[in-house]
This record gives structure tokens, sequence and C-alpha cells, in this order.
């Protein structure tokens, strides 16, 4: 029970299509924003994120299935039961055959599910044959991104803290008057979900994480990845994502940091392989090393890449 | 019958008439029971008004009430008051006042240690509680006190304190149940014949022992850390900031089934009385709780999934984790069928155990989903967590204390309960609760994180609807207080010795009220009188 786990075909299929129909109408796929009524977790954008989504929904199809035949059973007996009905107290108190089944028909789903979430596990642990690695530092409260190397190359100087909007961050002050509707970027509310300075990183790449944390713990989360990452100062983490379509993905702290730990969203820009080397030379080049200062002045304005927010 | 032994008695020595005597010098396990059972209130409703604090300011995105610092204080305290303050010490009262009953003791066995182990907690919970008003305000960085985080806060002596006198007060009030239990049954009540409320307690006490000084442990080290210069959980000074959680959530599991067993106890109980029907599988009931106590100590690393576990570790904390399912599945499906076949009546303490049974249960559900690891990369630290323990903990722990509160109170007071307005309690927690709590299930799997202040638009409309049922969840508890104030001193309906048709056991053959002392002579033990009624087959 050591591989095995959820490969896209097959039984999972049709006890999807059976017991998770309802969910994954409404759960869509590969969404990047959380929507209004959202109900359940989304597939994700990466190669990876299928694996919970999968397990989230056979599992909660598992549980729906045993629920309807405890608790019908319950209601059942509450009808039929009653002392109004004139129903009379039987005096048994033991059925081996019945203990039996419903010990052993439950252990079975158990190793069931235990063989799936294994392999999820499994291929989650294997960070080799990665083409990029990027390390992520938590602050109280933003993210730093380094990016360490790419395809096997060295990258040096290119790493950036990346923190709340400002739009957001004026609006969530108590009492601001500003309305959280209002903050919109690309026509989708990013209120507390939107950064000064993205992550990008290209689809279609193994991407090693290195995470840790400057002072406190946090948690490094983007849901349409598929996982979380605890980063603990003194401790580096890895895990690892290879994103399969383009876009904007956006998550938050999920480990209690203090303060602001509602107002340190993560946004993740995975573009087109080209277009990342491109945004990766400029970036290069602009922090190279300059004989004439005033740098960071203009190292802002020359990046078109970076901000997302129009 | 025991019954007519003890009318012989009670009537020479009753209460002491002075109020301070009777009540801080108490060594009465009934009078420390009621005073364990009134403190668990009053922490109750103190929780629970930090509880609408929170919810309120979740009401609608931005930040219109409280500052986010304050609002981390409020999530933090509300957990550490629910927990130690309301539910352990109301399942403590309730082993107070009914263990000496159920298995026909005179009284507990170390009563002085009693009077000890309550008059501990006022104090401890005014240590914690100033720090609401002290100047570096209380307690922020979650009831997990994780490091570095928690040392950052002011109030880190005062916290750590109070833990350690709640956890006094515990580990005495734990050695006294066992004691109790050991030594003080009435000849013929063997252990396998004891109910399944006592068996819950004495498995529990055990828990409560192996694991509170591993939580004094874990804090005292966290003093150090803070003002003494050690670096346990200092990784700058070669400590590891996850040795703690470690360390912690070995107290921790224990420590969330501390809060169940007695629960477990209290609903094998009340569903054999209302069903007429002796419990279904009695000693499988009894193996259950036992087991699930062993598992409780190999499964901790289950809040720490995503701390960066190396892969063997993922793999065994997961499965044994999952294996809980089996023995809590046993205990539900021995629920059902031991109302299967019965006599059903549906009086307010049936009720509240029948909707303890489907609403743990779905607890559990979500529980196995929490257990399989690489869905708890997404789940964990969301609100389908937050939603997952108030399912096991409101509806588990705390309707089965209302349940048992109902279920006994008439042998306490002496006087019959408003059924009506019992029942418009229940029906008010029972639909208010799930609006509170079910919608968080979709908030956690939408990707909202917990302990957060304030939210994306899109989280807007299930935080709303959970807030409205957070109001009128906390509203409804108001009933409670005033069927509980009724029964005490306004009811006029007398209750019988055994209250309710099917009810078994020694504590229903003594009157109602139970008078101050009861049992001084031995009962006789009668089979057929208990509970769960004739073991031998």
């Amino acid at each position: 029970m050591t591989s095995g786990g959820i490969k896209p075909h097959g039984i999972k299929r049709a006890v999807l299509s059976g017991l998770g129909g309802a969910l994954a109408l409404f759960g869509g796929s590969a969404m990047a924003n959380p929507k209004p009524w959202q109900l359940n977790m989304t597939r994700g954008a990466s190669e990876w994120s299928s694996v919970p989504y999968h397990l989230n929904n056979i599992a909660l199809g598992v549980c729906v299935g045993i629920g309807i035949l405890v608790f019908g059973a319950m209601f059942i007996a509450m009808f039929r039961f009653r002392k109004s009905r004139g129903a009379v107290a039987e005096k048994w108190t033991h059925n081996t055959m019945l203990e039996v089944v419903w010990t052993t028909v439950p252990v079975i789903i158990l190793i069931t599910l235990a063989y799936l979430a294994t392999g999820g596990l499994t291929s989650f642990a294997n960070t080799t044959g990665s083409q990029m690695t990027v390390k992520v530092t938590g602050y109280q409260w933003k993210w730093r991104y380094d990016y360490v190397d790419y395809k096997g190359k060295p990258i040096d100087h290119v790493g950036f803290m990346s923190k709340l909007d400002r739009l957001s961050d004026e609006t969530r002050q108590l009492d601001s008057g500003m309305d959280p509707n209002a903050v919109q970027t690309d026509g989708e509310n990013t209120y507390l979900l939107n950064v000064d300075k993205p992550l990008v990183v290209p689809v279609g790449t193994k991407i090693r994480f290195v995470i840790t944390a400057g002072d406190v713990i946090h948690s490094w989360w983007v849901p349409a990845l598929g996982w979380k990452m605890d980063a603990i100062p003194g401790i580096v983490n890895a895990a690892w994502t290879n994103i399969e379509k383009p876009g904007v993905y956006r998550g938050q702290c999920a480990e209690l940091c203090g303060q602001d730990h509602g107002f340190m969203p993560i946004v993740v820009k995975a573009v087109p392989e080209a277009e990342f080397e491109q945004w990766l030379a400029q970036q290069q080049a602009a922090n190279a090393p300059k004989p004439a200062a005033a740098a960071p002045a203009t190292a802002q304005a020359t990046t078109p890449a970076q901000g997302n927010q129009g | 019958m025991a019954h007519a032994a003890t009318h012989d008695h009670h009537d020479h020595h009753g209460a002491p008439s002075n109020f301070f005597v009777r009540w801080c010098m108490s060594t009465n396990h009934k009078d420390i029971g009621t005073l364990y059972l009134v403190f668990a209130l009053v922490m109750f409703f103190i929780g629970g008004s930090f509880a609408m604090v929170i919810r309120a300011e979740l009401f609608k995105p931005g930040l219109q009430l409280v500052q986010p610092y304050f609002f981390n204080e409020m999530t933090t305290m509300h957990a550490l008051v629910m927990i130690f303050g309301a539910v352990m010490p109301a399942f403590v009262g309730l082993g107070n006042w009914m263990i000496p009953l159920m298995i026909g003791a005179p009284d507990m066995a170390l009563p002085r240690m009693n009077n000890l182990s309550f008059w501990i907690m006022p104090f401890a919970f005014a240590l914690l509680l100033s720090t609401l008003f002290s100047a570096g305000g209380a307690p922020a960085g979650g009831w997990t006190m994780y490091p570095p985080l928690a040392l950052q806060g002011g109030s880190v002596a005062q916290m750590v304190f109070a833990i350690h006198l709640m956890g006094i007060s515990s580990i005495m009030g734990s050695i006294n149940i066992i004691a109790t239990i050991l030594n003080m049954r009435a000849p013929g009540m063997d252990l396998l014949k004891m109910p399944v409320f006592v068996w819950s307690w004495l498995i529990t006490a055990f828990l409560l022992i192996a694991v509170m000084p591993v939580l004094a442990g874990a804090v005292t080290m966290l003093l150090t850390d803070k003002y003494f210069g050690t670096s346990f959980f200092n990784a700058a000074g070669g400590g590891d900031p996850v040795l703690y959680q470690h360390i912690f959530w070995f107290f921790g599991h224990p420590e969330v089934y501390i809060m169940i067993l007695p629960a477990f106890g209290v609903i094998s109980e009340i569903i054999p009385t209302f069903a007429r029907k002796p419990i279904f599988g009695y000693k499988a009931m009894v193996f259950a709780i036992a087991s699930i106590a062993f598992l409780s100590f190999i499964v901790w690393a289950h809040h720490m999934f995503a701390v960066g576990l190396p892969l063997g570790a993922e793999v065994f904390f997961m499965y044994a984790t999952m294996l809980i399912a089996v023995p809590t599945g046993v205990k539900v499906f021995n629920w059902v069928s031991t109302m299967w076949g019965g006599s059903m009546t549906f009086e307010t303490p049936m009720l509240f155990a029948i909707a303890f049974v489907i609403l743990f249960t779905i607890g559990g559900f979500s529980g196995l989903m929490l257990a399989l690891a690489p869905a708890d990369f997404q789940y964990h630290d969301t609100y389908f967590v937050v939603a997952h323990f108030h399912y096991v903990l409101v509806t588990g722990a705390v309707f089965s204390i209302i349940a048992a509160t109902y279920y006994w109170l008439p042998k306490w007071t002496g006087r019959m309960y408003s059924e009506f307005w019992g029942k418009m309690h229940f029906w008010n927690s029972v639909i208010w609760v799930n609006v509170l709590f079910f919608p968080q299930h979709f908030l956690g799997l939408a990707g909202m994180p917990r302990r957060i202040p304030d939210y994306n638009v899109a989280f807007a409309n299930f935080n709303m609807i959970s807030s409205i049922g957070g109001f009128l969840f906390g509203a409804s508890q108001l009933i409670f207080v005033g069927v509980l104030i009724h029964a005490v001193w306004g009811s006029k309906k007398k209750a019988t010795d055994r209250v309710w048709e099917g009810a078994k056991g020694l504590e229903w053959t003594v009157p109602s009220p139970a008078p101050f002392h009861t049992f001084e002579v031995p009962p006789v033990i009668n089979d057929d009188e208990l509970a769960h009624g004739h073991v031998d087959h």
C-alpha cells in the first residue's frame, strides 16, 4: 500500500459522476478566484492539484452514502418505534452478524481511501527533477520571493517583497469608509487577494519551492496549486508545482502570524515559458549591479510585467 | 431497596445553612458538582460573548468593529475559555454529581481535594480573563500558543500560570474520579456492570492524568523561552518551533477526546432510557471508548500535516487517524441499534441526544475527510476545520452537556423543568447551530483561511448567514438559562424518584431531589435495574 493513488480515469470517474456530480457542477474548473456561493473545492490549475480535489469528492461521496444509510435508519426507527404508535420495546442487545459487518465494511472503505491518499502523498513528496527553484520567505506581513535557479542555471539578483496592494490596504482599515466591493482587478473583486508584485512563474515547468520564514510561522497557500506548506523560521520546507494553464492564481497566508495575518495575500502569475524568460531577463538586467545610483526608482518603472492591477 | 436505606438517614444532617460554609467549604460531591456546572455555564456565556464579537466582525467584508489584534485576542480567548472553562468543567461537574450516585458511593473518594480542585478554577480564570484589561492585552496567538508568535504577545506569564492552575485542577479532579470509581463502588457493582457514563469518565480521567503534565511542560518551556533566555523553540538559539507543536498536540489530541468521551457516556445513558430498551452492545461501547482513548495518543501529528513532515510520518499519522473511524462508527451504529425496536418518546434530553448522534456524526465525517493528508493540504487551517471541530464540540460535547442537564435536572432540583421551553430551546439551538456552522464548510472549501478578521467579498454571503445563525444560536441559550432558573426556583411540578419511565440505574433509586447524603448504606445491586440490562449474554 505504498504506491497506487489517483490518476484521472476509471473507477474514480464513475464514483464522481454518481456521487459528486452536483458538487462538481458548483465547483467548476480551474478558477483563479473564490466565487460567491462557491460550495466545493476546485480542481485547481496544476498537475498535482487534482489529487486533493478528487480525494475530497470521493471522501465526501463516501460520507454522504454512509450518512444516508445511518441517518435513514435513525429516521425510520424514530418513526416506526415510537411509543405513541404503540411500539413495545424489544429486549435484544446483540447481533453478532451485524456487528461484524459494520466493523469490517468501514475497514474496507478506509483501506480504499488510504490507498488513494497514499498515492497522492507519494507524488507530492517527490520534489526531484524540478526545472526551477523559488525561495519563499514569510515575514510579518508580506512574502519575499527569490528566484534561485532556472533550467539548471543560477539566477542572481531576482528577488522582491510582495505585499498587500495599496487599495485593499486602505480599504481594510477600521472605519475607512471605503467599499470592499470597489476593489476590482480585471473585472474581478480582489479585495485582500491582490499584491503589489506577484510571483511570476512559467507554466508547464516543474517548480520547486523552498519555503521558510524570517520571524514567526506562516503558511504559503494558493488553493489552485492544491497544497499549503508552513513557512517556519529555522526550517526550510520543500514543495513543488507544475502549473498547467496560464492565469493569475490567488491565495492567502494560512497560519496565524499576528495582527495582519489576514492581510498578506499571495498572487502567482503563471505565464507561457517564452514570456517568463523575457520577464526574467528584464528583471536580471534591471537588478544587475549598476555603476550609477538611482537604481530603485527606474527599476520600478521599467518592469512592465510586474503588478497586475492595471 | 437502596431507596429506603437513604431515606432513613439523610434527614439527620442536611446541607449547612450558612451560604459561605455550604458553597466555599463544601466537601459534598453534589454541591461541588453544582459549583462546577454553574461555573461552566458562566464561562459558556463569557466564551460565547467573545464568539459574538468574532461573528459580528465577520458579518460583512471590511473591518467595522474591532482592530485585527483584538480580533485575535477574541479567537484565542474564546477557545481557551470554552475548552478549559466551559466544556471540561461541565463534564467534571456531571461526573461529580452522578458518578457516586451511579455506582452507589456515598461521596467522592477525596472530598477535600474535590473542593480544592474546584476552587482553583475561578482563580485560574480570573487570572486569564484579567489579561483582557492589562496593558499587553490578552493572549492573541491562538489557543494553540504556537511559538514564536505566542511569545511576541503580552500576558504570556498570566496565560501560562492560568494553564498550570487549570492543569492542577484537572489532575486532582481526575485522581478523585479514578479513586472513587476503583474503590467506592457498591458491592456487586462490577466494573463491567458500571453505566457507560462512568466508564467513559474512568477512561477520560486516565487521559487527563497522562496529558495535562505534557501541556504544563510545553507552556513552561514557552515561559522560560520568553523570560529566562532559553531556546527550546527558538531556531536562532538552536531550538525548534515544530518541537512545540509535537508536544502541544501530544496533549492536544487526547484533550479533544477528553471533551468527547464523557459525551459518549451521556448519550449512552439517555438513548436507552427514552428508547426503553437496553443499550446495544454494552461491552463493544466500553471497548470502543477504550480504543479511541488509546488511538488518541498516536495521531497527534494529523494537526501538523502542513508543517513539512517526512513522507513516512504523514502516512503513519494518516492511517492511525483513519483507524479512529472504526470504533467511532461502532458507537454510532450501536446507538442507532439501541433505538431500533425500542419504544421511543422524545422529551428534551432525547431530542438533544438524537441531534448529538446526527450532528456529531457529521463532524466525524468531516474528520475522516481531514484525515486524508493530501486533501488536508487544502483543508488545513481553513473554515472547513472550523466547521469540523465546532460540529464535534458544539453539537457534540455541548449538546451532550445540555442533554445531560435536562436528563438529570429533575433529580438535582426535585422539580420538572418546562418541557415546552425545553423543546423551544432544542429547536432553536438545533436550527441555528446548523445555520451557524454548516456554511463554514463551504467557506473553507472555497478557500477562506481561519483566524482572519476580514475577507474577500466572495466569502460574504456565507459569512453573513453564519453570523445570523451565530447570533440566534447565542440568543437561544438564554432560553436555557430561563428553563434552568424556572426549574430550580419556579417550577411547581414535583419530579418523581424515577423521573423518566424508562430510566434505569442506581441514581433513580434515590429520592428527587437527591438528598444531601446518599448511599450511606451501600445499595443492593439488582442487575435488572442497570441501564444496560443483563450483561451476561
